[in-house]
Parts: C-alpha cells; structure tokens; sequence
C-alpha cells in the first residue's frame, strides 16, 4: 500500500530525513518510535504532503502510484490521512461543518454527488457514538479551547468519517488521559480491517498495549535504524533509546 | 471643461427645471456655492489621504441622463431579493421605475423624494429633515444641490413594518458615463421597526459615478437595521455618504458588505442625541482585481450612557486597497460611554494594501472605549490541516475567509439576505460550496 523508498527531505534547507525505506501493506499496523527531534513527525508530513518539506530524493508511493508530487489534498482524497499531533484551532467553522465539506469534497473528487444530508447526519452520530462524542460539541467552532483529549478524539472522530486506507497517528497518545487513551484507542481498532493499515507514530509503549503493532521501527537521524516486533517496543520501554544510539554511532 | 465646472454651469439649468420651494430652493443654492468654494476633496485633506478621486472625476459623466430605460424584471432579478416579500423603490439611471416598485401609503410612507419634496403635504416634514443631518462637506453639498429623487420613508409611531424595503439604483450604460446623485430621506417615529437593504447596480461596463446621500433620523426607541450591498460592475464608482441622527434608546444598525466596483468610498456618521443609544457598524470588505474600497466611519456620543459597536473585516487580494479610518468622538457630557471598534484585516497577496486608523477624541473621563486593528495572512498551518482533510487549497482558504468575516454575517437579522450575502461571498471567492457554518 504505501513504499517508501530511500526517502530524503529537508525543510528550509535543513537535511532532517536521511534515507527511509518503509513498506506498510494493507492490514497491518506499524509503530514509528524513536528520540525527540529524530524525524518522526517530519515523515508524518512528509507522506501527507505539507508543503514546507522538500522531498531532495527517493520516492513515496501509495498503492503502486509515485505521490510526492500530489498537493495534500489530492494525497487525501486517495486515502491517506494524518491525524495531527497538535491539530488546529479554526474558529467560525463548526466541527459538523467542517467534516462535512471534507466528506464532499472527496466525493467530488472522485466524481460523485454530495452525501444526502440525511445520510451524513446518520453518519456523524454513528461515529460520534463511536468516539463518545457529545452532541453538542459537533456545533462547537473545530478545535478552538478543546481540551488536549477532545482535540485528539476529535481526530479519531474525523478518521473514521473520512474512513482513510492508511490513518497515521502522529503522537495521538500525547496529552491524553487514560480513559480519552482507551476510547481513541477502541475507536482505532473498531475502523482496523484487512484492507487498510496504520503507521503510529509514538514515543512510548502506552499506546501500542491498546494499537497492537504488527512491526515496530525505530528512527534515529532521519533513517530506520533498527525494525523488530512488539517486543521491541517493549525493550525501548525498559531501557530507553540510549543503548541504540551507541550502537549506530559504533 | 472640468467635471466641476460642468456641475456648477448645470446647477443652473437644473434649477430652472425644477419647482422652486422656497426651503428646498434656499438649501440647493446654499448648497452649490459651498460645493463650488470646497471644490471635490484632494488627498491633501486628512480624510481623504489614501483615497483619490482623481481618476474617476476625469470622464465626462452625463450629469442628466436623457432617456428613461425599461429593463425587464425577469433580466436584473437577481439583484433583488426575491425569495420573500418586500416594498421596493426602483431607479434606473437616476429616473424612477413604477413597474419594478412596490412603494405603499398605507399608514406609512414608502415612497419618492420627488413627490416628497415638491408636494405641500410633506412640506412639513423635509422642512424639519431634509438636510438636517447631512453635513456640509462638499459631495454631501453637491447632492444636496442636485437632489431631486431617492428613497422617501416616512414610518409613523408605533410600527413595525413586516416587509423590509429595498432602494435599488440601476444604471444601463446607455450613455457613455453617468453620474447619479440619488437622495434618500428615512423617518422613523417612536417606537417604531424598519428593515431597509440599499444596492447600486451598473448592468454595463461604461463608468458610473455616484454619490449618494442619506439621512436617517431614528426617534425614541426606534430600531432601524440597515444593509448596503455593494457588489458593483468594475467601472461603477460609489460615493456614499450616510447620516444618522439618533434619539434616545434607538437602535440603528448598518451593515455594509463591501464587495466593491471600482471605487466605493462609505462616509458613514452617527449622532447621538439622546441617552441610551446603540449605534452599531459593521462591514464586510472582499476585494480583489484593482478594486478600492475606504470605509470613513464617525460615531459622534453626544450624551451619556450610549453604546456603539463597531466591527468591520476586510479580506484583500491582488492589487486591491483598502481603507478604514474609523473616529469617535466622546463629548464631555457622555459619560458611562461604551465605545468599540475593531478593525481586522487579512491580505492574500503581496500586491495588497490596507490603510487603517482609528481616530479617539475622547473628552468624557468615565468611559470605556477600546479600538483594535489586526492585518494578518491566512494561517498556513490551518490550510495545511484543512488540505489533509481532503479540502482543496481554493476552498480551504475560502472557508477560512468566510469564518473569518462569520461574525459579521452573524448579526444580519433576515435570514434571506444572509444566504444572498453567503451566495455573493461564495461567487467572489470562486469557489461552490454551502458554507452553512
């Protein structure tokens, strides 16, 4: 589904991603780990497309088709979607609103009508249920004083509207209680099928005891420097990343 | 010949055309010699420094135009606002239109400042108003002195007419230019609620000029909303100048949606006289191409306990200007004043200009006033969000736009006119979609 080849970028001239090959097929779940400042969130970006980051070489595709060239929006459409480590404020557009032009967009993008408004209603309380969404907190203005747990819920409440191939989690544990950890947690898990995969991006185990992954890597200066099981996961809980710093820099 | 001379040397014949009231006829000379001693304003005036009307004063603008034009009703249509029931005052080029009006004088006056200002029943009544609010600056001169049609609104006490009440001006571009000087007079008596929506609309592309004068006078506990559409032809120019006089506990709104034409300048004035009073300004400003738009606002607390709001947002593209120069004056007697002003501003490209200033003359010392101006660019990463999510990049940034001029739209009260508004907003930022936020 999504092969990242010798991937290579930068941001205003700042080299930060230095050789990534991934390959995440559809079904599975991959865990990206690693220190602060490594690149984790860069290739979250990278992948769905911010312009700021310049991809200088390799390749990233997305089933069988070359995407580093599309604007973020067409990556949308195709099925990519990001959930945000610090999701914005967007004040005077309603979280139902919003979702909605989303939902329509795509569609018209893929030559269909919009959804009957009946038919997206029904939709937005199913997945509000889903996610234990208030109500009432459709109508609030997206993101604008949500508290760290609603926005990150809001996320979820969002990827599974927008049902996207491959959902990557940029640090949706971060901020989170235990309980708004739980629900988004379940609320992934529900949307996980055979035919779409996850990449969380993480830097503690926390998560993945509720998000299972099937692979776990860890990035270190902007390449994959070490890919295991969810053992390895487990071993990085206990002693840290230090142990593998000392072994690239040896 | 030069557009002034070719004002003064008509005033003449215009006069003799005319029948002469004594009152109307002592305000109209009065008024064309202090139009010829102030000339038209020049950027070397304080209010006038990033606004020039020197381009637009060089065509040769018919100052009469000749003919009277039909114009169907199902061909202009939608500049009306159709989809609900309304009193209607039509012109088209200066001249009025019976077949596309809907005017009443059933218990109140909705209809023409000709009748009013030649027949003896109103005579008591544009004695007592007509030019009354209007100040003496040298366009509001210039109309005065060549008023002859507009909107009359006479609405008695104790009424709330159901219907709102559009003024549309047209022009067809029949002659190569036109200059227009409608002038409108609204009187709203105690207690009493009226709803009025204003629009100048050019069907060609042949130069227009207006310049507009308006005096409202809102008595006790009058409200009076009212919302100016401007959305006009790129070679239609606007002048309009607005008074209100308040008396106390009226509630006077204006919305202005500036959309633009080519140029369109709002003097837009408030008095206060009377206590507990709410005056309240609000635009909104969308501007592209070389369009030019300056919102030149007064409110004037005369007396204590009053209240005004005002909020106007501007969104600039391409090489467009835009202006706001925003006074209040807070007399010595108006203490416990509530004065707001906020003024923001977004530029979408680099070729755009804002000018804003707000102008504070405050000489009460209990009071609140606070002024706020903001010129930003669309927040990069809530369009990055947004595109994520599958919104394109043209319709990411509109939504952004129209969230940011929502609390504007917000307050408009018929429901109607804020979908029209929505549909206009949509329209000029290219873009098809609802925007129900």
């Amino acid at each position: 589904m999504l092969k990242i080849e010798n991937l290579h970028a930068s941001v205003e001239d700042k080299s930060i991603l230095q050789g990534i090959n991934l390959e995440i097929k559809p079904g599975e779940v991959h865990a990206i780990m690693g220190p602060n400042g490594s690149g984790k969130s860069t290739l979250a970006s990278v992948i769905a497309g911010k312009e700021e980051y310049e991809v200088t070489k390799g390749s990233i595709s997305f089933e069988d088709e070359d995407i580093d060239e599309l604007a973020a929006e067409e990556r949308a459409h195709k099925g990519v979607f990001l959930s945000f480590q610090y999701p914005v404020e967007i004040p005077g557009v309603s979280v139902t609103n919003f979702i909605k032009t989303a939902i329509n967009e795509s569609r018209k993008a893929q030559g269909l009508e919009d959804m009957p408004a009946k038919d997206m209603l029904k939709l937005i309380r199913e997945k509000a249920d889903l996610l234990e969404i208030d109500r009432k907190f459709l109508s609030r203005s997206l993101n604008e004083g949500f508290s760290g747990g609603e926005k990150k819920r809001n996320e979820i409440f969002q990827m599974a509207m927008l049902e996207p191939k491959l959902a990557i989690l940029d640090e949706t544990d971060s901020g989170l209680d235990i309980d708004a950890l739980r629900i988004v947690a379940n609320g992934v898990n529900k949307l996980k099928s055979k035919d779409n995969a996850v990449m969380v991006i993480t830097h503690y185990q926390r998560l993945l005891d509720y998000i299972v992954p099937d692979y776990v890597h860890v990035i270190y200066n902007g390449k994959i420097v070490k890919s295991g099981t969810k053992d390895l996961a487990l071993e990085l809980e206990e002693k840290g990343y230090d142990w593998i710093k000392e072994e690239v820099n040896a | 010949m030069d557009l002034k001379e070719k004002l003064l040397s008509s005033f003449m014949v215009f006069e003799d055309k005319v029948d002469i009231d004594t009152y109307v006829h002592d305000v109209r000379s009065d008024a064309i010699k202090t139009f010829e001693e102030k000339g038209f304003p020049t950027k070397k005036q304080e209010a006038w420094k990033y606004t020039s009307l020197n381009k637009i004063l060089k065509e040769d603008y018919s100052v009469f135009p000749k003919q009277e034009n039909a114009l169907e009703y199902k061909d202009i249509k939608k500049y009306f606002l159709y989809d609900i029931d309304t009193y209607k005052i039509v012109f088209i080029d200066g001249k009025y239109s019976s077949h596309l009006s809907q005017t009443t004088h059933d218990g109140m006056d909705v209809c023409l400042m000709s009748a009013a200002l030649s027949k003896p029943k109103y005579r008591l009544v544009i004695e007592n108003y007509f030019n009354k609010a209007a100040t003496k600056d040298s366009l509001p001169s210039l109309n005065t002195a060549f008023s002859s049609e507009g909107a009359y609104i006479h609405i008695p006490k104790n009424k709330l007419v159901e219907k709102p009440i559009q003024i549309i001006h047209f022009s067809t571009g029949n002659e190569s230019a036109t200059m227009l000087q409608p002038r409108n007079l609204i009187v709203v008596e105690e207690n009493s609620h009226v709803q009025i929506i204003e629009r100048h609309q050019s069907l060609t592309n042949n130069p227009v000029l207006t310049n507009s004068v308006t005096e409202i006078f809102a008595k006790k506990r009058a409200i009076v909303d009212y919302y100016k559409i401007q959305n006009d032809s790129k070679e239609a120019s606007l002048i309009d100048n607005t008074f209100i006089k308040q008396r106390q506990e009226s509630v006077c709104s204006v919305h202005t949606f500036a959309f633009g034409g080519k140029l369109t300048r709002n003097n837009l004035n408030f008095y206060q006289e009377g206590q507990r009073i709410d005056s309240i300004l609000k635009g909104v400003t969308i501007l592209g191409d070389k369009q030019h738009v300056d919102h030149n606002t007064l409110v004037h607390h005369i007396e204590p306990n009053c209240e005004s709001h005002q909020d106007y947002k501007g969104i600039f593209g391409e090489n467009s200007t835009g202006v706001f120069n925003g006074k209040i004056i807070v007399e010595k007697e108006a203490q416990k004043t509530n004065a707001f002003q906020s003024n923001n501003n977004i530029l979408v490209s680099d070729k755009a200009t804002i000018n804003t200033k707000p102008q504070l003359e405050i000489f009460a010392d209990d009071v609140k006033c606070s002024h706020g101006c903001t010129i930003g660019q669309l927040d990069e990463s809530a369009l990055f969000y947004m595109r994520s999510r599958g919104i394109p990049e043209k319709e990411a940034k509109a939504l952004l736009m129209y969230a940011f001029s929502n609390n504007v739209l917000s307050s408009v009260k018929i429901p109607e006119m804020k979908q029209r508004i929505t549909k206009i907003i949509a329209n000029k930022l290219g873009v098809n979609i609802g925007f129900d936020l």
